[in-house]
């Protein structure tokens, strides 16, 4: 038994939330749409239509590509990739071959090792394909194609195969992830499919250098736990395999869920032969340094930096501040918290605990109004200890023949001292614990 | 009013119209007459549109009536090749892929030959897909050139030069990938622009080689063609490689005359010229040079690399183009494709491929940049270039339908001009026997005006656009 370490590389399908397509003014926005209601004669790919640019998608294909620290090109174009697919409008999809928007990056994650930069090795942009759905209607099989996700802005991150676990390419994906919503540029839903994960996997012996002469794609990944597990998956398999002294096949896999295991979707991988070549219908793209200075102006803190500042700043511990700073919303909301609890003195920690314990629902409840019930809830602890003391005693004093009554056996007494007693507190006293208190006091 | 429609120009009905000494109905109705008439003689229309040129006219004859504005082209029958998506008219290409191809939009230049408030005759015969330069590629049979029958009118846009030589129209559309505008127009004795690749929109026109296509128009006159280029030209946001800039009026400066403009023979293109055509030509340019042009010879050295440059790119394109006709949403599947097409598709993907992109399509596009470099230099010494447009005179109906490199030849001098960019007109300029000779005149980018300007002093000595074919 040998053992072995995994070689992952992942390609990540991220879907831009522009308004419109990437090359029509049809609107991109079509989860949960009837189908073929977001169309037009571009989408569809009728003879004579042609495609018109958006440039908002360009320009967050872009912040991602600069947010990823890749190589900017100062000129770019579209190119068609010639293939076959009864959801693709037009016989090729518009996308970049040899100059795409972003050229090499990379990306650091947080591995059981300690941080590492995962290369990227391009994130380019193209256009989505129309939807397949097989089903039987009226008694025949058919396969019913959707177009609204027809030319829906779709960018592609490939990374390098560098990642070595399951966990690892989990932890890349999410952290991808987490930058794209920080820019605002996708809500990259696994579920919905705005997010798609296609991992290829292979083993080379523990200590080798060379990468393995075959890899396996994985595809059908629609959670990030699905993604671990195929992996995990996929790691066992590849591993008898060779163990057995075989050499796994090159080929397509998808994760069966209900399975729990990949199964093979394309055993032959034919060679693909896209017949690349430049869209003649767009005319190439050049861009300056301002205009790439003026995109960078709008990238906001990312996770990295905002993890590195709130540790850093507010003397945070690590696992506090990686809640705190999972999603932008959060955030801003802590630090927007933070400003309003100056006034009132509360500690930062205690602000951080409320939020990560308490988890207030940001839509719903301003800053303001959960540092003023942070501010209440301790205004009613105070009471409770030497105000409360003074509290009592002086409504006892006042009131001998209420504690007489009491002491004969009159249970109303104890009763009228404990609302005198909520009454001068304002009513900020729990009053059974003033009932409790006061039978204590006058056993 | 009684008129004889063949005598007809742009300007002369227009005229009339304004005068209110027609109707638009009525001159409809002749013209859709005589293109029922003739169709059945020379074929080539593939759809004639009564029900909308009728109601475009009735259209047309209250805004007469109301004394509304009326635009120089107002009124204008025209027919469109086959290759404009026509909302609710049916657009075939000339192939049985889309034989009941009903489109739901209008092409951009339809939408403004609308809005000018032309009238559409019907939509014309073709090469399928535009492939042919002869318009013996149609599946639904070649269309006959109007001054001799047994002969083809050119290609691809065989049947709109044949339906405008034929008095069945005042105006036609075209599209113009490797000259299938101006050799028709050549083999038909009318005026026929290629314009500058930008210049109009392909919006809607259903794609030959997309880097290639330029969209333009037949007419009897150059006047009347700058008319048309009028109210098609000009930007459009579905366009995206349509140039930006407000639209002109093309007739503007067209009296300007040649004196002192310089024109460029450029050597390659007469060298083994066929004589006849050669001295007919040269017998033009000296009348340009009475009338004040300065003649110099000039070179474009890598014209020779024009052919199989455009043999490389042009299918290259369609092979990407034509995969969207698969039958699943619209037309038929590919069993349907004709010869040419399947030819052009294999031709394109082979060049396409792994391993041979770089031998070929990427080595084109360096010479593509080459020859568009000579014309540019050209350019920078003359004002226009004048050249022949067809190798031959109009050749028999099958006599190169079994030789497709004989018929790729055909756009010998005409592929370079789409190649580079630019603009050319072909101006007809005599008759050899019966048959009809055009030139071409080249003019830098955007030269639009330049190359009316040029062509109008000519046609206004010579007016071979009177000389009628004669069909009984």
């Amino acid at each position: 038994m040998s053992s072995y370490q995994p070689i992952i590389g992942l390609e990540v399908h991220i879907e831009l939330s522009t308004k419109s397509k990437m090359f029509c003014w049809c609107s991109a926005d079509y989860f949960g749409t009837d189908p073929n209601t977001h169309t037009c004669p571009i989408c569809l790919g009728l003879p004579g239509a042609m495609p018109k640019a958006n440039e908002l998608a360009i320009k967050f294909a872009q912040k991602l590509g600069l947010a990823l620290n890749c190589q900017v090109q100062l000129s770019s174009k579209f190119d068609r990739k010639n293939y076959f697919y009864p959801d693709l409008a037009k016989g090729f999809q518009i996308s970049q071959y040899d100059l795409p928007f972003s050229g090499k990056g990379h990306l650091e994650i947080d591995t059981s090792t300690g941080r590492r930069a995962i290369e990227i090795t391009r994130a380019h942009l193209e256009e989505d394909t129309g939807k397949l759905t097989h089903a039987v209607v009226e008694g025949e099989k058919v396969t019913l194609i959707d177009f609204n996700r027809s030319g829906v802005p779709l960018m592609e991150v490939v990374s390098e195969p560098q990642m070595n676990s399951a966990e690892e390419a989990k932890t890349y994906a999410q952290k991808l992830q987490q930058i794209v919503r920080y820019l605002e540029i996708s809500d990259a839903d696994m579920e919905k499919g705005s997010m798609r994960i296609e991992p290829n996997v292979s083993l080379r012996k523990a200590g080798g250098k060379s990468l393995p002469g075959y890899k396996v794609e994985l595809k059908n990944i629609n959670s990030f736990k699905f993604a671990q597990a195929a992996i995990e998956y996929e790691i066992k398999r590849q591993a008898e395999i060779l163990n057995r002294q075989e050499v796994p096949t090159q080929e397509t896999r998808g994760w069966n869920e209900q399975k729990s295991q990949t199964i093979s979707q394309r055993t032959k991988e034919l060679a693909h032969d896209y017949r690349y070549f430049p869209e003649p219908d767009l005319v190439p793209f050049v861009f300056d340094q301002n205009y790439f200075d003026e995109i960078k102006r709008g990238i906001p803190e990312l996770p990295d930096k905002k993890t590195e500042r709130f540790i850093r700043e507010y003397q945070l511990s690590a696992y506090d501040v990686e809640i705190l700073t999972r999603d932008k919303n959060t955030a801003n909301y802590f630090e927007e918290a933070l400003r309003v609890g100056k006034k009132f003195e509360i500690p930062t920690k205690h602000i951080a605990n409320v939020i990560i314990n308490k988890k207030p629902d940001i839509e719903k409840v301003l800053p303001a109004e959960l540092i003023e019930g942070i501010v209440s809830a301790r205004k009613a602890a105070s009471i409770g200890q030497d105000e409360l003391e003074r509290i009592m005693r002086e409504v006892l004093d006042k009131n001998p023949k209420a504690i007489e009554d009491y002491k004969k056996g009159k249970e109303n007494a104890i009763m009228f001292l404990t609302g005198q007693i909520v009454k001068a507190a304002s009513g900020k006293v729990d009053a059974k614990k003033v009932t409790f208190l006061l039978k204590e006091r006058l056993k | 009013m009684k008129v004889d429609v063949t005598e007809l120009t742009i300007k002369s009905a227009s005229d009339l119209l304004a005068k209110k000494q027609i109707k638009a109905k009525e001159l409809t109705e002749a013209f859709l007459k005589r293109a029922y008439g003739l169709n059945k003689k020379l074929n080539c229309y593939i759809t004639i549109s009564a029900d909308v040129a009728q109601k475009q006219a009735e259209k047309v004859d209250k805004l007469i009536a109301d004394n509304q504005p009326v635009g120089p082209t107002l009124g204008i029958p025209i027919a469109v090749k086959d290759m404009f998506t026509t909302r609710g008219i049916k657009t075939t290409a000339a192939s049985r892929v889309l034989e009941n191809y009903m489109p739901v939009y209008d092409a951009t230049v339809i939408s403004r030959l609308k809005e000018a408030n032309t009238i559409f005759i019907g939509k014309t015969n073709q090469d399928a897909w535009a492939h042919g330069a002869s318009g013996e590629n149609s599946d639904f049979g070649p269309t006959k050139n109007p001054y001799d029958l047994i002969r083809v009118p050119g290609g691809s846009s065989s049947g709109s030069a044949a339906a405008l030589a034929a008095s069945t129209c005042l105006a036609a559309t075209g599209t113009d990938t490797g000259g299938s505008i101006r050799q028709p127009a050549a083999f038909c004795n009318l005026v026929g622009l290629k314009p500058t690749y930008g210049r109009v929109s392909r919006y809607g026109i259903i794609a030959m080689a997309s880097s290639l296509d330029a969209i333009g128009h037949f007419t009897k006159t150059v006047y009347d063609n700058a008319l048309i280029l009028s109210a098609t030209a000009g930007p459009d946001s579905f366009d995206a490689t349509c140039v930006q800039g407000a639209a002109s009026d093309y007739t503007q400066g067209i009296h300007g005359g040649v004196k002192g403009l310089k024109i460029g023979l450029p050597r390659e293109y007469y060298e083994n010229l066929d004589e006849k055509i050669k001295k007919t030509i040269l017998t033009a340019v000296k009348k340009l040079e009475g009338l004040g042009a300065k003649i110099e010879e000039v070179s474009l050295p890598h014209t020779e690399y024009g052919v199989a440059t455009y043999y490389i790119i042009q299918p290259s394109e369609v092979s990407a183009n034509l995969a969207r006709y698969d039958g699943i949403r619209f037309g038929r599947d590919r069993s349907k494709f004709g010869a040419e097409a399947k030819r052009r598709i294999i031709l394109g993907t082979y060049a396409l491929s792994a391993g041979y992109y770089d031998a070929f399509y990427l080595k084109a596009m360096k010479v593509r940049r080459l020859i568009r470099e000579d014309f540019l230099k050209v350019f920078r010494g003359v004002d226009v270039t004048i050249c022949p447009t067809s190798p031959t005179l109009p050749f028999c109906l099958g006599q190169k339908v079994n030789d497709p490199l004989a018929m790729y030849l055909s756009d010998i001098y005409t592929v370079t001009a789409n190649l580079v960019g630019v603009p050319s007109l072909n101006i007809p300029c005599g008759f050899i026997g019966h048959l009809p000779v055009g030139m071409q005149i080249i003019g830098p980018d955007f030269s639009e005006k330049l190359l009316y300007q040029v062509g109008y002093a000519y046609e206004q000595e010579t007016k071979w656009y009177e000389r009628k074919p004669s069909l009984a």
